[in-house]
């Protein structure tokens, strides 16, 4: 008898969630531009990433200031241009007029070379080859100097990187061209160096919070916004149920984005997955939840769905810069680093790194992978409770 | 069941410091229909929130079918079905759509629940619109949608918030034979309006203002018991006219309301006034045609309600 009860108690349940899950499907199917995102927001970001956002800074615009007048301005010129790091567009005669032209934004940079250019560079080129037996001579005058247009630190970085340029090619000999090394650097993981092979992994925490929390948050909201729930509160449906029918679809959406993230680094950007796709798929799974979670969270609180977008950008930006996407955990503040650890994202983006790029198991990560386990089931439970089966 | 299928004591729900809902009693008899007749605002849709389990009482006790509210308002979801004021279906699914989720909500078994919405098209008549999108009905059609995905499990008890607001005068004649459909099986409906035709069709009424219950019984007992006489009073050619007559009269502390309709000016007269009729003709500077007329459900709202700031 009492097995009856239960069954019948079971099958209610299940019926309730897939009546809720078949609604949303159809709703999902029929808003073509929630669809058309869903596919375009990890196609888009991936292509922005990888290919169009880079910190190797090539090709600034300069200038020259040449009161040499020999044809070794013109040669070191040349060997400047090689480094690819500035492109001489412009000459002008005074520093005024250079400074002028760097206030406008048409240059850059300036180099400006001195009338004694040619004495410089032989004081340059005998400290060089004296430089391992006398090494006073290393503080000998610079040979040129350049102005810069110092607001983004990342222009400036990469001429103070001309610094120490070699200028063989000026002299047509090989020598000894830079001080012997400290240390040998073996890079693991990225022996290339290449920036998207982080920042892939990194970018699929990024759009799946991006997208799973939005899509939660919003589609519950929407619900009380339209006065839906006002209906559904009146009908046997329980909010865990409620809940659960609504996470299910956006579990598959987020699995397809997965899909097509992962695709596109390991084809277009060559990025190595090297652990395997079950463990992949399992801590991305998990961190879906975790977002979906995240998202119910957020829309008990939110009465409308502008509301709950404003929630999910306001958790977006620290996720983007706290979680490690970005710029390194271990280089961030003490303050910083504590929110980070709040952020499932950060969880996450050390999870998956370490899954694609070290071949790292799960039981490798035991602290992220459980810090999510743990905050999807809590939040679940809260936002079942926070989620009133009455309006006051 | 017990003979009542609602019964409050005292119900009350307070906002903040307003009161939308104020010591209400409530007896509602099993399988009649029972209307809250009432200005916006009164407290109806506070008193069905209450009653649907939605809203808990600031204080008071409330019994439908049996189960104490709202300690076990699950209980009664699956007796009970809530037609909202506004409409609460999904606009983005068919009516097909809606009708199958809310069905499964329900837990009907996929045949039953196939032949139920087969049955419901029959009834509601809408077959031929079963795959538009709710969003694209009419009123009509939407609010017997609605109707149809209330009572789709076939409840005991139907709670319907002003259901015919965005309807014309000829489907609400139609939404009104399926509600005696409904209640010839046995249903008990609750249903709230503003509109005084509505309210004249219902077995028995309750008078709502300001949170509190002004009137109650069925609708021929209000007509009867009201407490004011009812006089028409024929428009002159010479003489006042009846705008002017009208501002004069209300005045009066005996004369409860006066309201326009063409060439009369219909007045309620408190039953304070033994003789109404010479008590008019008293007033008049020159004799005037009037005679007292049978008292209709508006004549019996204004006098519950305090016509003179009311509908004029």
């Amino acid at each position: 008898m009492s097995l009856l009860v239960a069954r019948e108690v079971v099958v209610g349940f299940l019926n309730r969630i897939f009546a809720i899950l078949v609604k949303e499907l159809k709703q999902l199917s029929r808003d073509r531009v929630t669809f058309g995102m869903i596919v375009m927001i990890p196609l888009v970001q991936l292509l922005l990433f990888g290919f169009a956002i880079n910190t190797d800074v090539r090709h600034l615009p300069a200038g020259v200031v040449d009161h040499s007048n020999s044809s070794y301005g013109r040669s070191l010129m040349q060997t400047v241009e090689a480094t690819q790091v500035v492109d001489f567009v412009q000459r002008y005669h005074s520093i005024a007029e250079a400074e002028a032209a760097i206030t406008r934004g048409d240059v850059r940079a300036v180099m400006v070379l001195s009338p004694d250019l040619v004495t410089r560079l032989m004081d340059y080129n005998a400290a060089r080859s004296n430089g391992a037996l006398n090494s006073s001579h290393s503080t000998s005058r610079p040979v040129a100097q350049w102005l810069v247009d110092g607001s983004d630190t990342l222009i400036t970085g990469a001429i103070k990187g001309l610094r120490s340029m070699p200028l063989n090619e000026m002299f047509q000999r090989s020598a000894p061209t830079s001080p012997p090394l400290v240390f040998a650097v073996v890079p693991y993981f990225n022996p290339e160096q290449r920036n998207v092979v982080n920042t892939a992994p990194g970018l699929l925490a990024i759009i799946l919070t991006m997208t799973m929390v939005m899509f939660t948050a919003t589609s519950l909201v929407r619900e009380r916004e339209q006065g839906n729930i006002e209906f559904l509160i009146t009908t046997p449906v329980h909010p865990m149920e409620l809940m659960v029918g609504k996470m299910i679809p956006y579990i598959f959406v987020g699995l397809i984005q997965t899909c097509i993230v992962l695709a596109l680094s390991y084809w277009v950007f060559h990025v190595p997955i090297n652990g395997g796709l079950v463990t992949v798929f399992a801590a991305t799974l998990l961190f879906i939840m975790a977002s979906l979670v995240l998202g119910l969270l957020i829309s008990t609180r939110a009465q409308t769905q502008m509301q709950a977008m404003q929630m999910t950008f306001f958790l977006m930006l620290p996720s983007i810069l706290l979680s490690g996407f970005m710029f390194p955990y271990e280089g961030m503040p003490r303050a910083a680093q504590i929110i980070a650890e709040a952020l499932p994202a950060t969880h996450f983006v050390r999870t998956i790194r370490g899954i694609v790029l070290r071949d790292a198991g799960l039981a490798d990560l035991t602290f992220d992978i459980t810090w999510l386990a743990v905050f999807a089931v809590t939040g679940m439970v809260v936002a079942a409770l926070r989620f009133n089966k009455r309006l006051d | 069941m017990s003979e009542f299928a609602i019964e409050t004591h005292k119900m009350s729900r307070h906002f903040g410091v307003l009161r939308a809902v104020d010591q209400l009693d409530l007896s509602i008899p099993s399988g009649c229909i029972y209307g809250f007749l009432g200005p916006n605002g009164c407290g109806k849709s506070t008193s069905i929130r209450m009653l649907t389990g939605l809203l808990s009482p600031t204080e008071g006790d409330i019994t439908v079918l049996g189960e104490s509210l709202p300690k076990d308002a699950d209980k009664l979801r699956q007796r009970i079905g809530y037609m909202t004021q506004k409409f609460s279906l999904y606009q983005d699914l068919s009516i097909e759509e809606n009708l199958q989720f809310v069905g499964r909500i329900y837990n009907l078994a996929p045949k039953a629940l196939k032949q139920r919405i087969d049955e419901l098209y029959s009834l509601y008549d809408l077959r031929s619109q079963r795959k538009q999108m709710a969003g694209t009905l009419s009123g009509g059609q939407r609010q017997r949608l609605a109707l149809a995905a209330a009572t789709i499990h076939d409840p005991d008890l139907l709670f319907l918030d002003e259901p015919t607001s965005a309807v014309d005068p000829e489907n609400r004649r139609e939404f009104w034979e399926r509600l005696f459909d409904l209640c010839s099986e046995g249903k008990t409906i609750l249903v709230s309006t503003h509109y005084m035709d509505e309210a004249e069709r219902c077995h028995g009424l309750a008078i709502l203002e300001n949170g509190t219950k002004r009137a109650d019984g069925s609708p021929q007992t209000l007509m009867d018991q009201m407490g004011a006489n009812v006089v028409e009073l024929e428009d002159s050619v010479s003489g006042e006219g009846l705008r002017a007559l009208k501002s004069r009269l209300i005045e009066l502390p005996a004369v409860i309301s006066a309201a326009q309709l063409g060439t009369r000016l219909r007045v309620l007269v408190s039953t304070d006034i033994a003789e109404p009729l010479p008590y008019l003709q008293s007033l008049m500077p020159a004799p005037r045609q009037m005679q007292t007329a049978r008292p209709s459900l508006e004549d019996v709202f204004v006098s519950c309600t305090g016509g003179r700031r009311g509908i004029s």
